[in-house]
């Protein structure tokens, strides 16, 4: 077997749940961090950058005890389900969850504190709810800061390595993502096998950014034009 | 103008940043040039972990040698010495990696041989409801058993015991959706300290290690049920401390040393018939 498939799949899997689920709890936590006045807002913007510096092996380790039914979190989950959440696909999401948060967040928080302060007072002068602003003015304006957020977190969760190492167990089909497939292939000196998989992901993660930057730089160029000519 | 005054600040900090870099640059630098202190680097199996640390300590404030240790799955350090990581000796958990570093020139093939045999052991924490002193591998059917874990049979010798073991009691084929897979045997011993694995095959090294022994309770697999985990050691073809490399070995073959290893659960060799 020159290219491991099932793993493939797992992982697109796994990086587009990842990217949607960070694009739905980023987007308020970005918003509060751009317009946040609390005096404490920088604690929680460490936090949140926390898994750039932390090593993913050690964060993949912190998910695995937390997660296990040494501490209350697994006990409770043990107790709903039946089992930990280590070695699950859920586990993983979780794991990459923590682990790409501040590739979703820190671009989003970015553009929508670069968003002109006086196009929001506008709308709210002309009525519009913080919501309809948000969603008619500040997301609009903030289109190319989010795109590069989801694609961030989807190329971060890709590439994973540490964390599923770490919670996964190498379950063909559960939780053995292309990273890992490769890591088993050079471990066992199947180095063609590791070859063709490392370079159809290169490939393909190649052509998903590409296709995107394209796709972002054509949108902002018609948002350029069209917008102070109406 | 505002933004020429912050332009400003951000290459004042760049230049400081720089500076500062630089001085740690010269400060590690220095010291390697100067020092003579004399160390070796040891790559070794997982289940050395807490044995070996126990002899590098002694042995360094004996000799004054330091001796560095770097742990993993024998397959996953075999690989990085195959690309040229610079260690002295390495200790495998199986006599097949230490053969291929030979055949592949990487290793002194006059200096090999078993220093111990591994055993293998089916682990549960403390408070596990399993019995497994009593039932041995019949826990692994046990309902409340949802996870088993032990190393990767692609790369740690040990989880090729534990598959064997597995097959020879007729079941793997039972367990086998059950099974996750550690990267090395320390690893698969953390899954179920953690407690997120139930059981798992581990060695008897980490069993009976003072960080694990209080936490748990094990049965001996029967060696009948898995070829024999000789372990074998070699000195590197390209040592960078040879002398002192071949020093350390010399006194991994002492009295002192196999009395160690026998506390830590390690079978051996009578001494002089180390050859099998």
């Amino acid at each position: 077997m020159l290219i491991d498939w099932q793993a493939f799949l797992l992982t697109i899997e796994l990086a587009v749940i990842v990217s949607a689920i960070l694009f739905v709890i980023g987007l308020p936590l970005a918003y509060w961090i751009a317009f946040s006045r609390l005096r404490w807002k920088f604690l929680v913007e460490a936090l949140v950058a926390l898994p750039i510096v932390l090593p993913p092996t050690v964060l993949g380790f912190y998910v695995l005890v937390a997660l296990g039914s040494q501490s209350p979190l697994g006990r409770w989950w043990q107790s709903l389900t039946g089992h930990t959440l280590a070695f699950t696909f859920t586990g993983l999401v979780i794991g990459s969850v923590l682990y790409s948060l501040p590739f979703a967040v820190q671009p989003f928080a970015a553009s929508f504190a670069s968003v002109d302060r006086k196009l929001l007072a506008a709308s709210a002068t002309l009525g519009a709810s913080p919501m309809r602003t948000f969603f008619r003015v500040v997301m609009p304006l903030s289109a190319p800061g989010l795109v590069t957020g989801v694609v961030l977190t989807f190329a971060h969760t890709m590439g994973e390595f540490g964390v599923v190492l770490m919670i996964g167990g190498n379950i063909p089909g559960v939780t053995r993502t292309v990273s890992i497939g490769i890591y088993d292939q050079v471990q066992a000196s199947n180095y063609a096998s590791a070859n063709a998989m490392a370079l159809l992901l290169l490939v393909f993660c190649f052509a998903v950014l590409a296709i995107v930057y394209a796709l972002n730089r054509r949108a902002a160029q018609k948002a350029w034009t069209m917008g102070p000519a109406r | 103008m505002k933004s020429s005054k912050y332009f400003r600040t951000s290459v004042q900090f760049l230049v400081a940043l720089s500076l500062i870099a630089l001085a740690l640059i010269g400060t590690r630098a220095a010291p390697a040039a100067a020092s003579a202190s004399r160390e070796i680097d040891v790559a070794a199996a997982a289940d050395l972990s807490s044995a070996l640390q126990e002899l590098a300590d002694t042995y360094e404030k004996r000799t004054g040698v330091a001796v560095k240790l770097s742990f993993g799955a024998s397959g996953a350090l075999t690989q990085q010495i195959q690309n040229g990581a610079p260690f002295d000796i390495f200790f495998s958990a199986d006599m097949d990696y230490p053969k291929q570093l030979i055949a592949d020139g990487h290793a002194n093939s006059s200096s090999l041989y078993r220093y111990a045999v591994g055993r293998l052991v089916l682990w549960v924490p403390n408070d596990s409801p399993l019995d497994v002193e009593h039932n041995g591998m019949d826990v692994l059917l046990d309902p409340s058993v949802k996870k088993i874990a032990m190393g990767n049979p692609q790369h740690a010798p040990y989880g090729r015991a534990a598959a064997a073991a597995l097959k020879h009691y007729g079941l793997y084929e039972k367990v086998s959706d059950r099974l996750v897979l550690g990267e090395n045997i320390s690893q698969a011993a953390q899954f179920v300290e953690s407690g997120n694995a139930q059981v798992g095959f581990v060695a008897l090294a980490h069993a009976v290690a003072p960080a694990m022994k209080a936490k748990g309770r094990f049965w001996i697999v029967p060696g009948d049920a898995y070829p024999a985990l000789d372990q074998g050691v070699v000195l590197m073809a390209r040592s960078p401390h040879s002398q002192d490399a071949k020093a350390f070995l010399e006194y991994m073959k002492t009295a002192e040393v196999v009395a160690v290893l026998r506390r830590y659960g390690f079978g051996l060799p009578e001494p002089e018939t180390n050859s099998k």
